[in-house]
């Protein structure tokens, strides 16, 4: 793998806050390369210090071969979209894109020839001489993106771009941003805390929890392959068992015991040995929610269970189901029939879930604080445990009370 | 409701809120200023009154050949002053706006602290400092700067400097609240894009607090342009402003006409810079139209 920016071991504090602990990227010529992570976990401090905004207190940042970490702002090849454009009140979109180049006196002629490839390219020909209140966001969005590509930056750093634009505006932008980096061929880094934008454009992920870099890869290993709870946790949603290992079935599989639950197969993709302790994250789509149960090969669990909470979402709908001893299980399910034509599930049935046990995925590294970030909603008293008549009771204890007054 | 109505009472509504300080500006400052303007064309009275002739003499008596070089050295002087005021008031601004809260507050501090002392002792003080036998003296010589029968007070760059002085808050605060307001990633912009901390003070924090500059501009070229005590106090024959003309024409010559003309030529002067300031206000974007916001 070539070298192209390299971020080696670098750290950052303030005061007694690490804000980047001794982080370590790889990127890549000509890839979209995203940090994405929650806000405080460092991503912006570490794009601060490749645009030179912020020094690193210990480490080194290449760049194409060549050690950037002292060099200030104005001489690097590194050009930033700030995250609210930083767009030059006092000038027109046309000044705004030609500042740069005029910063470096290129002559007259050359600047207004640039400009207008760029307002060609980004489609704003017409808005040239207005200043940035009279346009709407994506063309100030586009207008910033115009102003640092026309330098030819070596890097262009986006600071969460589309976060100030509306869903469907920004989901057009981002598009828009995988075409322009189609055509100019450039590095992107690109920072966001909104893993939609990140899956969907970039190349590689580097997710970022207080200021270390968790997982680096493409969208569907960080997706599919999370190495820690938190990864699993904040891209997406899941499920975490945790158990530990009763037998090893062969070189592919093995039980585990699921304290509350009756053993369930899963995929032994670490390796792992009899006895040890193990974390597993399911996706929520792996799941299949029946009310029969379902006719299933060797290599798939079953569980029964209630149905708690449901969440209907036009493309899919999101069902909570209790099981056994209070283990509650996110689940979605895609509607790729039409919904009406079935009979459907609703709040308190009694269904079954099944999932094949190579969906799992064992984690290297779990905490429980990540259990935060999973949707779940709130646990009703009456229904811990979940058990058939504890239900009932509730709801015969409500009539009652209901007839009583 | 109909349309027409509604705007008859918004009217009525905001002439009623308007009116205490319209009567209050009308009566002490529209009046007064159109009497002024009046007894310019007035005669001189026997003894020292108004006369009751109308007259031109009076305004014609200011192409004095003394005068035109006075009121050419009030405008000089005001605009040096201004000048230099700004150049001194808008890195303190800007330091102000990026220094840490606590610093900002003692920088506050020490801004207003001159507004504790009255203007008069402290344009005393200035005296003793500049005085012959004053420490700035004594200084400058013991630094072989100056010569020993060099004087520093009674000259138009002690005036310069006492007034800078006395202007120097009435600049800071003004800057101060419009850089307070002033994004700074957009300089951390003009710097990714190339531009020097120089450069981006200059092509964009600048023009950032314009509106400060502008009202900084007046609150320290006005006072200026009227100044009277400064060049009276630590200035010299050479220094004489408008002012302190139409102050010994008042007091000493008893020639209140002639007073009331100048003064009538003062108030024009100033007026200039506030019609100035007010066309750039109407349209900051050299745009009529209020911006429109699209999608």
């Amino acid at each position: 793998m070539e070298e192209f920016l390299k971020f080696d071991r670098v750290t950052k504090s303030y005061g007694s806050l690490k804000a980047v602990d001794n982080v370590t990227l790889n990127i890549k010529r000509g890839e979209i390369f995203s940090i994405l992570g929650p806000s405080g976990c460092g991503k912006t401090t570490l794009l601060r210090m490749l645009a030179g905004f912020e020094s690193p207190d210990t480490g080194r940042i290449l760049l194409d071969g060549e050690d950037i970490t002292d060099q200030l702002p104005n001489i690097r090849k590194v050009n930033t979209v700030f995250q609210n454009y930083a767009l030059f009140p006092h000038m027109t979109v046309r000044e705004n894109i030609a500042f740069g180049l005029k910063i470096r006196h290129r002559p007259k002629a050359e600047i207004d020839a640039e400009v207008d490839k760029m307002l060609a390219m980004i489609q704003m020909e017409a808005c040239a001489d207005k200043k940035p209140n009279q346009i709407s966001g994506g063309q100030k969005q586009r207008t910033a993106i115009a102003r640092a590509l026309i330098l030819k930056p070596q890097v262009l750093l986006l600071d969460e771009p589309l976060a100030a634009l509306d869903l469907k505006l920004r989901q057009r932008m981002s598009l828009e941003l995988s075409l322009i980096h189609d055509e100019v061929g450039i590095t992107f880094m690109y920072v966001t805390h909104d893993q939609n934008e990140a899956m969907s454009i970039s190349d590689h992920i580097a997710v970022m929890h207080n200021g270390r870099v968790e997982q680096v890869g493409t969208p569907a290993e960080i997706y599919e392959a999370p190495r820690t709870s938190f990864v699993a946790a904040f891209i997406g949603d899941t499920n975490f068992f945790d158990g530990s290992i009763s037998e090893v079935v062969d070189s592919e599989y093995c039980w585990l015991d699921v304290p509350g639950l009756p053993r369930i197969l899963v995929f032994n993709d670490k390796k792992k040995s009899k006895g040890d302790f193990v974390h597993v994250s399911i996706r929520p789509e792996k799941f299949q929610i029946s009310i029969d149960r379902p006719q299933v090969g060797p290599k798939h669990n079953v569980l029964p269970a209630t149905v708690e909470d449901i969440v209907y979402q036009g493309d899919h709908t999101r069902y909570w189901v209790s099981i056994e001893n209070g283990w509650r299980i996110a689940i979605t399910r895609q509607h790729n029939r039409f919904m009406l034509d079935e009979r459907p599930i609703t709040w308190g049935d009694k269904v079954f879930i099944s999932w094949q046990s190579d969906d799992g995925y064992m984690l290297e590294h779990y905490s429980e604080k990540d259990e935060d970030l999973l949707q779940m909603p709130p646990q009703q008293p009456g229904e811990i445990g979940s058990e058939e008549e504890e239900i009932t009771n509730t709801l015969q204890n409500i009539e009652l009370q209901e007839d009583g007054q | 409701m109909s349309a027409p109505n509604v705007h008859r009472k918004n009217f009525l509504s905001e002439f009623s809120v308007s009116s205490p300080s319209f009567l209050w500006l009308t009566i002490f400052f529209l009046l007064p200023t159109l009497i002024i303007f009046a007894i310019s064309f007035r005669s001189r009275g026997e003894f020292g009154g108004i006369g009751d002739q109308w007259t031109l003499e009076t305004l014609q008596s200011i192409a004095h050949p003394n005068y035109p070089s006075i009121i050419w050295r009030t405008i000089w002087m005001s605009l040096a002053c201004t000048g230099l005021t700004l150049a001194i008031a808008v890195p303190v601004a800007y330091h102000m706006a990026r220094v840490s809260a606590k610093m900002r507050d003692l920088m506050m501090l020490l801004t207003i602290i001159p507004f504790w002392t009255n203007f008069l002792i402290r344009i005393f003080a200035w005296k003793s400092v500049l005085h012959p036998e004053g420490f700035l003296k004594q200084f400058l010589v013991w630094c072989h700067l100056v010569n020993p029968d060099a004087t520093l007070l009674y000259r138009p760059e002690a005036v310069l400097l006492v007034m800078i002085y006395t202007e120097l808050p009435f600049a800071i605060l003004p800057l101060y609240a419009a850089a307070e307001k002033f994004d700074f990633s957009l300089f951390d912009a003009a710097m990714d894009l190339g531009a020097t901390r120089l450069r981006a003070f200059f092509s964009i924090f600048v023009p950032g607090i314009a509106d400060g500059l502008l009202s900084a501009c007046l609150m320290v070229l006005i006072p200026c342009i009227g100044s009277y005590v400064i060049p009276d106090m630590v200035g010299g024959k050479d220094s004489m402003m408008l002012g302190n003309v139409i102050v010994r024409m008042t007091l000493e010559n008893r020639n209140i006409p002639a007073a009331a003309a100048l003064s009538a030529v003062l108030t024009v002067v100033m007026f200039l810079p506030l019609l100035f300031f007010l066309k750039g206000k109407k349209n900051p974007d050299g745009s009529a139209a209020p911006a429109k916001e699209v999608v």
